[in-house]
């Protein structure tokens, strides 16, 4: 219980941890989507506090984690221009490319800007008329109405100068393609509380229908996780497979539909490759051809480039949930947190990040 | 990057591109879009991810989320500050 200590609520926190115990009769398999939340899990130390048979596995909800080689090695191409100023989400800088990565381009003098909000990359047009202002749009259904929005609001001003690299990822059919291969062991989910939000419930009780398997929408606070595992137990020891809401305080039925009508507005969805698992169908967006002239890869003709990952990295795996970041021969000798083999060591929610930076388990090699 | 960070709004204005205004996250306060959120009033508290709210949520909640994030150090991951442009 030397975790427990730490939370604002404890005695909650305590209770639910005695509550799954007492609930659990039989081994269960749980996966968390969100790499927020395995970020919580690791930094509170949950998996210790469950029973022996409850096994947390990761899930492919990182978006820099997921971000295809072959784009970072287009936003990596476009910050080299130098016609080029490129607006990004701080996670990214660090990503390995198949040759480089965007902060040795920063270094070498290439123009990168930091934002908080990809409104500063629209503002950044605005200001500097003379340079192309290319925004690295990326992120799960989280991110992608404050993206359209970016969009939208370049179109609306009429900016000849703001593009968008863009490549954004959906949650459901990645689950979907889990729950599809032979021999998966995930018995149930947590889904993401913020891409639900935006998106509501419906896409997630179709999934629960379609594979007879229960899906809790949960938060980020240890507590919140800790009643979603409850939650899943519960439903897993009574046989049933339903949808729950965990995160009542920010998640309704129908989700955010101003949000969900700007993305409708600007993106639609496409077949997209992820980063270590391959090309899944209809699990992106991509801009409409409306936005066409907003579109950095037609702007700038860029091509695909047949790229490979590094050959010891096992991210494919870890972000499948089928090896955790300890099982890999490089982790924490070859792949650091300074020097990083794949992008789940970079991101701030990559499940090998949170292994590494809580150092719990021994790097033994 | 699904991060979002609770905050008190303090003021709502209209501009071209829909509702912006200024939200408190503890002792630092930014711009906010309040375009997906179009029932916000102003002392409410909202979930707010790369500059835009995306939902409202019960105070306590929202003061309760803050210190955990504070605590994970993750606040000033999620709110760099303003680059000068």
């Amino acid at each position: 219980m030397k975790y427990i200590d730490e939370y604002r609520d404890r005695d909650i926190a305590q209770k639910l941890v005695a509550r799954i115990a007492s609930r659990t009769r039989h081994p269960w398999v749980l996966m968390e989507i969100c790499g927020g939340q395995t970020h919580t899990i690791m930094r509170y130390g949950l998996d210790e506090l469950l029973p022996r048979g409850i096994e947390l596995v990761h899930g492919p909800g990182c978006p820099v984690c997921v971000t295809p080689l072959e784009m970072i090695d287009k936003a990596v191409a476009l910050a080299s221009r130098p016609d080029v100023t490129l607006v990004s989400y701080g996670d990214m800088l660090r990503v390995p490319g198949s040759q480089s990565d965007l902060l040795r381009v920063k270094a070498r003098g290439g123009d990168i800007r930091v934002v908080y909000s990809p409104m500063e990359a629209v503002r950044i047009a605005k200001a500097n008329p003379q340079r192309q202002i290319v925004f690295f749009a990326i992120g799960f259904e989280t991110t992608a109405p404050a993206n359209a929005m970016a969009v939208w609001e370049a179109k609306r001003l009429g900016l000849s100068n703001f593009s968008a690299l863009v490549s954004h990822v959906i949650v459901p059919p990645a689950i979907r393609l889990l729950l599809a291969q032979p021999g998966v062991r995930v018995q149930g989910f947590i889904a993401p509380g913020h891409v639900c939000t935006v998106m509501g419930c419906s896409e997630y009780e179709e999934l629960v229908s379609e594979f007879h398997v229960p899906i809790v929408i949960g938060g980020f606070e240890p507590v919140d996780l800790l009643e979603a595992v409850l939650m899943l137990v519960e439903q897993l020891e009574n046989g049933s497979a339903e949808l729950q809401n965990q995160y009542v305080r920010s998640v309704s039925r129908s989700g955010n539909v101003p949000a969900q009508a700007i993305m409708q507005a600007v993106f639609e969805v496409c077949d997209r490759k992820w980063r270590g698992i391959g090309c899944i169908a209809q699990s992106g967006y991509r801009l409409r051809p409306e936005f066409a002239a907003f579109d950095a890869e037609q702007l700038f003709g860029l091509e695909e480039g047949g790229v490979e990952e590094p050959a010891e990295c096992i991210s494919a795996l870890v972000l499948q949930g089928r090896k955790k970041p300890p099982d890999c021969a490089a982790f924490g000798v070859r792949c650091t947190a300074e020097n990083p083999l794949g992008a789940p060591m970079v991101s701030a929610e990559g499940a090998c990040a949170a292994y590494y930076q809580y150092r719990r388990h021994a790097i033994v090699h | 990057m699904c991060l979002a960070i609770p905050g008190k709004v303090l003021e709502i204005e209209s501009s071209m591109g829909g509702r912006i205004g200024r939200v408190q996250f503890g002792g630092i306060v930014r711009q906010v879009q309040f375009t997906f959120v179009p029932e916000v009033r102003v002392g409410d508290f909202v979930m707010v991810h790369v500059g835009f709210a995306i939902s409202v949520v019960d105070a306590e909640e929202a003061e309760r989320t803050y210190q955990i994030l504070q605590s994970m150090g993750l606040l000033e991951a999620e709110l760099p500050p303003v680059e000068t442009l």
